[in-house]
């Protein structure tokens, strides 16, 4: 009778901490939405079309934050993509000895675990200034042309939308190779076969039959690593410039919403942190939602392939 | 180890001599790293007729079949001593490139792989790798392989769906027409109706049938009683050794070696 | 009947007939695109090679025992080091694995030994998905929320309880935020490390009429501690370099730490607020703890791995 009470005990004790794991995000979403709720008031959806932050007048919108958020997590991606998927298919083929592709395994782990805030130091040291080099070339050369004309005009700055991208390139790369190589090494070895019988070289049986199987996995992965690109924060931060105003140019400052934050939290007050609170709510949505769309494809590629076996 | 040529050759009136040494074996030795799978194999398959190689598991059949597309150089450590020829000419020539090789020798496997494409596109593939094929050949290449395969019919009407979407044995069957979309010298089957439900095995041994009029086929079976219904003749392998070689007639009713006797009164599997 | 062409090659000569094919010109495409791709794979060892080595080359010299005694200088001075940052960061990281370890650990084992098909059971794989792509800012936007805001819940809960909490910037906020940010983590490596555990031992367990308290606490969890440990591991790593939940949460601190109620200082914050600053010393200190921090993360890592591996 006396021994039965253990180990209902520890059960509830599970139970407990189950729901408090769920309450968890639950009470995040509450929160924030509380705390953000005069700022949600007072400029309701206009806060994402209004491209003012300005604390004096108490006059808040996110419109700069986002376009910053966005562009730079899309030309991150533009340098990843080739260089994640090369990386990838070196690694799930096997034409060159297995020291070097463990090398390069090793590699980009450890490019996973260095610390955002070093990435930003390295970046104010030797990205910044390849961008102004970069930048004097460019503004130059492409004065008049234009759709290139408007993204790369005077001035230049260091820190700049650019210099940002560049580095969180290298940030994500790391998610986007570990998850297109899955995809990659995910296709049935028959299908393969199949291609070298019927006198495909190795590189028309990667596009011609790998690639377009793995092409579902090697989406979820850029979705993925998009949600990465858009939450990252102090690496930005610290590369960006954190201006709060809207910009053409690629080489001038530019702001992102985690950068916002981690700028303006440390001294805020009043109606300016309700509206912090709002630009976070924004952010965690915008996140989220990205992160969901990634693995729901992330999990239809994984029937697909299931099938195809 | 004894030949026996086809009657066929004494005959001036065809227009093709068919040469009874097209696929030859010479002394050939394969080895897996350190481990040898092929002893002294000689072997010599005439052209469009069906050979059929049987044999335990383990004996060397497949490994022989895949090295006539030299397929086993895809994996690491592999060996060889002797030679392979078609037609006269070693496989292994260095002059010789390998995907050029295997473009004239077509390949199923047992289990069925199609791309995961639509029909047509699994046809063409191997056209569009070669080449920029205007879409009349690639049109004409769909039906007349689909015809070869005996599938025409039955998918005329959906040939841009998806492969997957085809019963076992007609994926099976697209496999082949596949394969032969190249119009390859050499059709070489590894157990293909080994995943296959009864019903479509007769349809695929059917279409042996007919396919070797125009190839030269090669099908290694476990399958006694197929290679009776399919071969003109048997090989009979084990341990890595070629045991006796003959008309399929003669090796199931009155077989030459002991051993080939006992393996197909089933004394051992 | 259109197509009459019969699948026969023409009986022309074998070798003639396959040499003919333009395969001269894919190999040497294959071969130029194997040359392309290794390329492009090898550019990614150019970033890394150049972190370590500014790591190493701007980090070293200043990297002696001094500055883990000493405190971070005065802007404009020189000496000086940051003991205080790294007692923070090991600080706030061992208050994040006092909350976040029971708690994952717990959750993972409802989930996979007790109710795995309930729907608490998929709401604790889902949040747990779903935490894991939350920016870890927001972890940090959460805990200023909630314990740092003098009108906050946690706040307003320790006056009803009569503890003596009024908010502000702590090391108690840094550690919760940074509990949030490593909750999905351990669940997830916890939830492995249970699924690890052959079920043969657990039916051997209750064959012999053991309850599931019992075959939890004596068979399933030594089993797992292991792969376990290895998911705290990797939980350290992360914890330990991020900045972001802790600028606006444990602030910073020019003094040795006396609480945990007060602004604490910590590795990555240091380093984030010395790099932007005008004057060399202090950007050459940032370097110096990025190469500690990096050797730690390194550390932690690598531990996860080699250390915990089942045999």
């Amino acid at each position: 009778m006396h021994r039965r009470r253990l180990p209902d005990l520890f059960r509830i004790l599970c139970v407990v901490a189950s729901v408090l794991t769920v309450a968890t995000l639950a009470w995040m979403v509450l929160e924030i939405t509380h705390q953000s709720w005069p700022a949600i008031q007072k400029f309701g959806f206009g806060f994402i079309t209004e491209s003012r932050w300005i604390p004096n007048r108490d006059l808040y919108g996110v419109l700069p934050f986002l376009v910053g958020t966005s562009v730079s997590a899309f030309i991150a991606i533009l340098f990843a993509l080739p260089l994640g998927l090369a990386v990838a298919i070196f690694l799930s083929e096997d034409f060159l000895h297995p020291h070097i592709r463990q090398a390069i395994r090793f590699t980009v782990e450890m490019l996973a675990a260095i610390p955002s805030v070093v990435y930003g130091l390295w970046g104010i040291f030797v990205i910044i200034p390849l961008v102004k080099i970069f930048g004097a070339w460019a503004v130059v050369t492409f004065k008049g042309v234009p759709v290139l004309g408007t993204l790369f005009h005077a001035p230049t700055y260091g820190n700049s939308l650019l210099t940002a991208s560049i580095v969180l390139a290298l940030m994500i790369l790391p998610t986007l190779t570990a998850i297109s190589r899955a995809a990659l090494v995910a296709v049935p070895s028959t299908l393969r076969e199949g291609s070298y019988a019927l006198g495909a070289t190795r590189w028309e049986t990667i596009f011609g039959v790998l690639l377009p199987t793995a092409a579902p996995g090697i989406v979820a992965a850029t979705i993925l690593a998009i949600g990465r690109a858009m939450g990252e924060t102090m690496a930005v931060a610290m590369l960006i410039g954190n201006s709060t105003r809207l910009t053409s140019s690629l080489l001038s400052p530019a702001g992102t919403l985690a950068g916002l934050l981690a700028n303006q939290f440390g001294e805020a007050d009043g109606l300016q942190i309700n509206s912090l609170m709002y630009a976070a709510l924004v952010l965690m949505v915008l996140t989220l939602v990205v992160n969901m769309l990634g693995e729901m494809v992330l999990r239809y590629t994984q029937r697909q392939t299931a099938g195809i076996r | 180890m004894e030949t026996t040529t086809p009657t066929a050759a004494s005959s001036a009136a065809t227009a093709v001599a068919t040469r009874a040494d097209f696929l030859k074996v010479d002394h050939f030795h394969f080895f897996y790293g350190k481990k040898q799978a092929l002893f002294d194999v000689n072997i010599e398959i005439p052209e469009r007729q069906v050979t059929a190689f049987i044999g335990p598991s383990g004996c060397g059949k497949s490994t022989l079949l895949r090295n006539f597309n030299r397929m086993n150089d895809l994996i690491d450590g592999v060996r060889h001593e002797g030679d392979i020829l078609i037609d006269g000419h070693s496989i292994y020539d260095p002059k010789l490139e390998i995907i050029a090789l295997r473009r004239s020798i077509g390949m199923v496997f047992q289990k069925s792989n199609p791309f995961p494409k639509s029909i047509y596109e699994n046809i063409v593939y191997s056209l569009r790798i070669a080449g920029r094929p205007s879409r009349k050949q690639l049109d004409e290449t769909v039906e007349r392989s689909l015809r070869g395969a005996a599938l025409w019919d039955e998918v005329k009407d959906r040939l841009h769906d998806s492969a997957l979407g085809l019963s076992g044995g007609q994926m099976q069957r697209l496999c082949i027409a596949r394969a032969i979309a190249n119009q390859p010298e050499i059709l070489l089957m590894d157990e293909p109706c080994s995943a296959l439900d009864p019903i479509a095995t007769v349809k695929v041994e059917e279409l042996i049938h007919t396919l070797k009029k125009d190839f030269t086929i090669v099908i290694v079976t476990h399958n006694m009683q197929q290679a009776t219904r399919c071969s003109d003749l048997t090989a009979f392998f084990y341990l890595g050794k070629l045991i006796e070689f003959d008309r399929t007639q003669k090796i199931f009713s009155n077989p030459g070696q002991k051993q080939t006797e006992d393996y197909i009164t089933g004394r051992f599997g | 009947m259109s197509a009459t062409a019969t699948n026969a090659p023409a009986p022309i000569d074998f070798l003639s007939r396959v040499r003919s094919a333009d395969s001269g010109k894919r190999a040497f495409g294959n071969t130029l695109l194997n040359g392309v791709c290794m390329l492009l794979a090898l550019l990614t060892l150019v970033p890394l090679v150049s972190i370590l080595f500014l790591l190493l080359k701007k980090g070293l010299p200043l990297l002696n025992l001094d500055v883990f005694r000493l405190l971070p200088p005065a802007a404009g001075m020189t000496g000086g080091g940051f003991g205080n940052a790294v007692i923070g960061t090991l600080v706030m990281v061992g208050l994040a694995l006092t909350l976040a370890v029971p708690l994952g650990v717990l959750a993972a084992i409802y989930v996979n030994e007790y109710a795995p098909a309930s729907r608490l059971a998929h709401g604790v794989r889902f949040v747990a998905k779903l935490l894991t792509g939350i920016p870890s800012i927001i972890c940090g936007v959460f805990a200023y929320a909630v314990i740092v805001l003098p009108n906050g819940p946690i706040v307003l809960l320790c006056q009803k309880l009569g503890l003596p909490f009024t908010g502000g910037f702590s090391a108690w906020a840094g550690g919760f935020a940074l509990a949030i940010l490593v909750l999905p983590t351990i669940i997830l490596t916890a939830e492995q490390a249970l699924l690890g555990v052959p079920k043969a031992y657990r039916e051997a367990s209750y064959g012999l009429g053991a309850t599931n308290f019992q075959t939890i606490w004596h068979i399933v969890l030594p089993d797992a501690v292991p792969a376990i440990m290895t998911g705290i591991m990797l939980a350290v790593a992360r914890a330990a370099g991020e900045t972001a939940p802790l600028i606006f949460t444990a602030l910073f601190s020019q003094y040795w730490m006396h609480s945990i109620k007060e602004p604490t200082a910590s590795l990555s914050v240091l380093i984030y607020n010395f790099s932007t600053l005008p004057f060399e010393h202090q950007v050459n200190m940032a370097w110096t703890a990025s190469l500690v921090l990096v050797i730690l993360v390194t550390i932690a890592n690598v531990t996860a791995q080699i250390a915990f591996r089942k045999k």
